[in-house]
């Protein structure tokens, strides 16, 4: 189990490391130039801006420079925002984006869970159509149309009752995280309902759950102990991926809700060609991905007995 | 039986979790503090060093809790603020400091504290982007490209408040560029005390201006309190600018706006359609933006024909472009590159020199057309490369144009879309036959558009070259006589719009909304917007 996870972190260092070239070269090749604005910079001051941002140096050198300060944990200081360093805007801005994925993360995975066995259960009966007919909703409408609804639905909504039952948007105590959680939680809540009702009616018709049956066993404890157990593996093995791409893919959601989040540092950074921001957050991104596959297929273990992965890779 | 149970029971489970949810955050509702004013930002400023700044986020905060020798009103004339007097000649300005202003921990503001900040702002170590605005100071643009070392610069604290400003060249507009951001003092022990960290964050800035920065939490929120150490503190009447919302998003500011959250909110073309169905009491100013067609000049580019560019011009209806494609309520036809609001001799610019609008003429744009065919060489209209920017309105705008010029020319236009920076990239490198460009100004004077064309200019993308245009706004800007500045410029405006290197198309109008009890918010073109300095909230009564 150790010398897996250890093979599996090495793996993925490397993998970070292609990303952060992969990146780098994609960015110089884009055309377009850091340092330009709508209103042009004189010459001598653009000279004394590629000095201090070293781009005055060759392309590789830039690079070489670019991977030792990384390994020291170091991405420079941003374009755009010309006193803060990348560093700083990752740890304000990251946690911010977290809260919010795991706000999101926990929404979509209770519904998905529940709605799904729900589905399965009823399976054919009202509950199950009407349930699947919300999860098409969920997957075929991108999260910002939901996000926009929601803020206009809550606006109209407060003015009707005359108080406060949601923030519009902002970012503070839990009025504020609820209905950017459910925004950008819906469609892996629908996705994983659709998982989850597939696995389920697996299990429901296994030899085992009657058996239990016969035996005496209530329903609840059916449900809990035979059917959720079995029936969840699929959906943690989407769990991980799905994590690391809530917590950092809120862009359009931060965005409406004026939430500080990091997504927002990132679309801005590319737009703008923010070059250090840019780097420095898909390699962070890249890493937390990577981190996440690693932890997932390390916990699948753990949940599922059968699966020993120090064995079965020697 | 035991089934239905069960499943009801799982049921009840999750009504109970998403109910206490709704509970929870059932009741909270913030009663409007007196004498505050809540807005939203579209974006962060970036930076609240005022020495690099460039953004107009940064020059609104800025301008609310800094002041620089002088102050620019809403009609845009300078008035005194760290400065009561001052003398200007050909050679240079004296400018004697007030007694009283003082930074926030106190201290005077001295002719010193200016010294160091114009230093700094030029020292190419600091590499500010904005250093071309103190290029009527002496030694300024040898300094930056490191002809000259820093402490040359043509500025001297003869005595804690008297400063001295020598001039590279007589500078005519100098008092209005006093006002600006990047003109704004710097005390020494202060700045080096905090580096590179200095206007990072609210407590690494210190502030002699009406309000304090208070709170800054990174794209987040911002605070502004009323600064009691300000020297004209009895002008403030608000006692703090609440900024809790950063979003571009219009919609969801109109939405904050209409939840009562907000107190002003500048409204987009979609946004505008909803407010008008809520039937809000709107307002309108102009932002100062002249929006135009740039031409490129480079070789072999057709665009160099002036025929060419003469039927482009005469095919195009500024009335109903601005009606159908901007349909922003307010929006002028643009007549010339200099716009209508801006300060001339006396009055406005304009009005001491008034030009003759250009009306479309099918006929007189077919003729043009055919002798720059005949010129050029071409059987066939041509096919001009139209670079444009991604937003839709810039879309509908190539497309308009699009189809104006090949149902009328049969031109075909190719448009070549890009993101910002990408069009930038082409417009430096000239990629384009046309493209669709605005300029705002940095200080209110002609001069900030008048010089857009000239040779030097690194703004000038299309390269157009001009002697005897470039002549006149070098007379223009190496006088202090007003009358020959105004006249010079208003000569090179002439060949501008003769020789027509750019097309004005129009003067940008911006529409917005406020609550009923927010009174004296100062819209303008040059300096910070919204300037809330003076702004009112009347008794609480009237805000429910």
């Amino acid at each position: 189990m150790f010398k897996y996870a250890l093979k599996q972190i090495a793996a993925g260092i490397v993998t970070v490391f292609f990303i952060a070239t992969a990146t780098f070269t994609a960015m110089h090749a884009v055309p377009g130039d850091p340092l330009s604005k709508g209103k042009a910079i004189a010459p001598e001051v653009r000279k004394n801006l590629e000095a201090k941002y070293g781009l005055d140096q060759p392309v590789t050198k830039q690079y070489t420079m670019f991977l030792t300060n990384m390994v020291k944990g170091d991405f420079g200081i941003s374009f755009t925002q010309a006193n803060r360093s990348v560093n700083d805007i990752i740890r304000e801005h990251f946690p911010i984006s977290a809260i919010l994925g795991l706000f999101a993360i926990a929404v979509a995975a209770a519904g998905g869970i529940l709605w799904g066995s729900l589905t399965a259960l009823y399976r054919n009966k009202w509950p199950d159509k009407l349930i699947m007919l919300a999860v098409i909703f969920g997957v075929s409408v991108p999260s910002f149309v939901v996000a926009a609804l929601m803020q206009l639905g809550v606006t109209a909504l407060n003015k009707h009752f005359g108080l406060q039952l949601f923030a519009v948007a902002g970012w503070g105590g839990l009025t504020h995280a609820v209905l950017p959680a459910v925004a950008l939680g819906l469609s892996t809540m629908s996705f994983l309902t659709r998982l989850m009702r597939s696995s389920m009616l697996e299990v429901v018709n296994a030899d085992y759950i009657r058996t239990a049956k016969a035996k005496g066993v209530s329903s609840t404890g059916i449900f809990f102990s035979h059917q959720l157990r079995n029936a969840i593996l699929p959906v943690i093995t989407v769990l991980g991926p799905a994590i690391a791409a809530i917590t950092t893919g809120g862009f359009v959601v931060e965005s409406v809700f004026a939430i500080p989040g990091l997504g927002r540092y990132f679309v801005q950074a590319v737009q703008q060609l923010d070059y250090t921001v840019i780097m420095g957050l898909t390699v962070f991104y890249g890493a937390y991905l990577v981190a996440m596959v690693i932890l997932v297929d390390i916990v699948y273990g753990l949940i599922d007995p059968r699966i020993k992965v120090g064995k079965a890779s020697g | 039986m035991t089934h239905l149970t069960g499943k009801n029971r799982l049921f009840g489970v999750f009504a109970t979790c998403f109910g206490s949810i709704f509970l929870v955050s059932g009741c909270t509702t913030e009663p409007p503090k007196p004498d505050t004013v809540t807005i939203a930002m579209l974006a962060e400023p970036p930076d609240l060093n005022a020495t690099k700044a460039t953004d107009s986020e940064s020059f609104f905060i800025l301008g609310h809790v800094m002041e620089g020798l002088t102050r620019a009103g809403s009609d845009g004339k300078p008035s005194p603020a760290v400065a009561e007097s001052w003398e200007i000649t050909d050679a240079g300005a004296t400018f004697t400091l007030r007694s009283n202003a003082q930074w926030s921990d106190g201290k005077p503001v001295t002719a010193h504290d200016f010294v160091y900040a114009w230093r700094t702002v030029v020292d190419p170590k600091n590499a500010s982007e904005y250093a071309f605005i103190l290029f009527p100071i002496k030694n300024a643009e040898k300094i930056v490209s490191k002809k000259a070392p820093v402490d040359s610069l043509g500025v001297l604290a003869l005595d804690a408040r008297t400063l001295k400003v020598t001039f590279e060249k007589p500078c005519g507009y100098f008092l209005s560029l006093t006002s600006f951001a990047t003109y704004f003092p710097v005390r020494e022990d202060f700045h080096q005390l905090h580096g590179e960290r200095y206007g990072a964050e609210a407590n690494t800035l210190l502030y002699n201006g009406p309000f304090r920065l208070t709170q800054w939490v990174h794209g987040a929120s911002l605070k502004l309190e009323k600064n009691p150490t300000y020297w004209n503190a009895s002008i403030v009447k608000l006692n703090a600018i609440q900024i809790p919302y950063i979003t571009p998003d219009l919609s969801a500011q109109l939405n904050l706006y209409k939840d009562g959250k907000i107190d002003l909110v500048s409204l987009g073309k979609n946004t505008l359609k909803t407010a008008m169905q809520e039937r809000f009491k709107m307002k309108k100013y102009s932002d100062g933006t002249v929006f135009y067609l740039e031409f490129n000049f480079a070789e072999g580019r057709i665009t160099r024909n002036k025929n060419l560019r003469k039927s482009i011009q005469y095919v195009l209806d500024g009335e109903e472009f601005v009606g159908r494609v901007i349909s922003i309520p307010g929006t002028l036809v643009g007549t010339s590159v200099i716009p209508t609001w801006i300060a001339g001799k006396n009055g406005l610019f304009r009005e001491d020199y008034p030009i003759q609008s250009v009306k479309p003429n099918l006929a007189l744009a077919k003729h043009h057309l055919a002798e720059a065919m005949k010129e050029l060489g071409l059987k066939t209209p041509p096919t001009l490369v139209w670079l444009t920017g991604d937003s839709p309105g810039a879309s509908k705008e190539a497309e308009y144009f699009q189809n104006l010029l090949s149902s009328k020319l049969g031109i075909t236009l190719k448009i070549d879309k890009q993101i910002f920076k990408q069009r930038l990239a082409k417009m430096s490198a000239g990629e384009f036959d046309v493209v669709s460009a605005g300029w705002g100004p940095d200080y209110n004077d002609p001069m900030t558009f008048a010089d857009l064309k000239t040779s030097w200019n690194e703004n000038n993308r299309g390269r157009w070259k001009n002697a005897q245009y470039d002549e006149l706004i070098r007379k223009a800007q190496s006088t202090t006589k007003n009358t020959v500045r105004m006249d010079s410029m208003a000569a090179a405006e002439k060949i501008l719009l003769e020789e027509l290197p750019i097309l004005p198309l129009y003067e940008r109008s911006v529409i917005y909304t406020q609550s009923d009890w927010l009174a004296n918010v100062g819209r303008r073109a040059v300096g910070f917007d919204p300037d809330l300095t003076t702004a009112t909230t009347r008794d609480e009564t009237a805000k429910n």
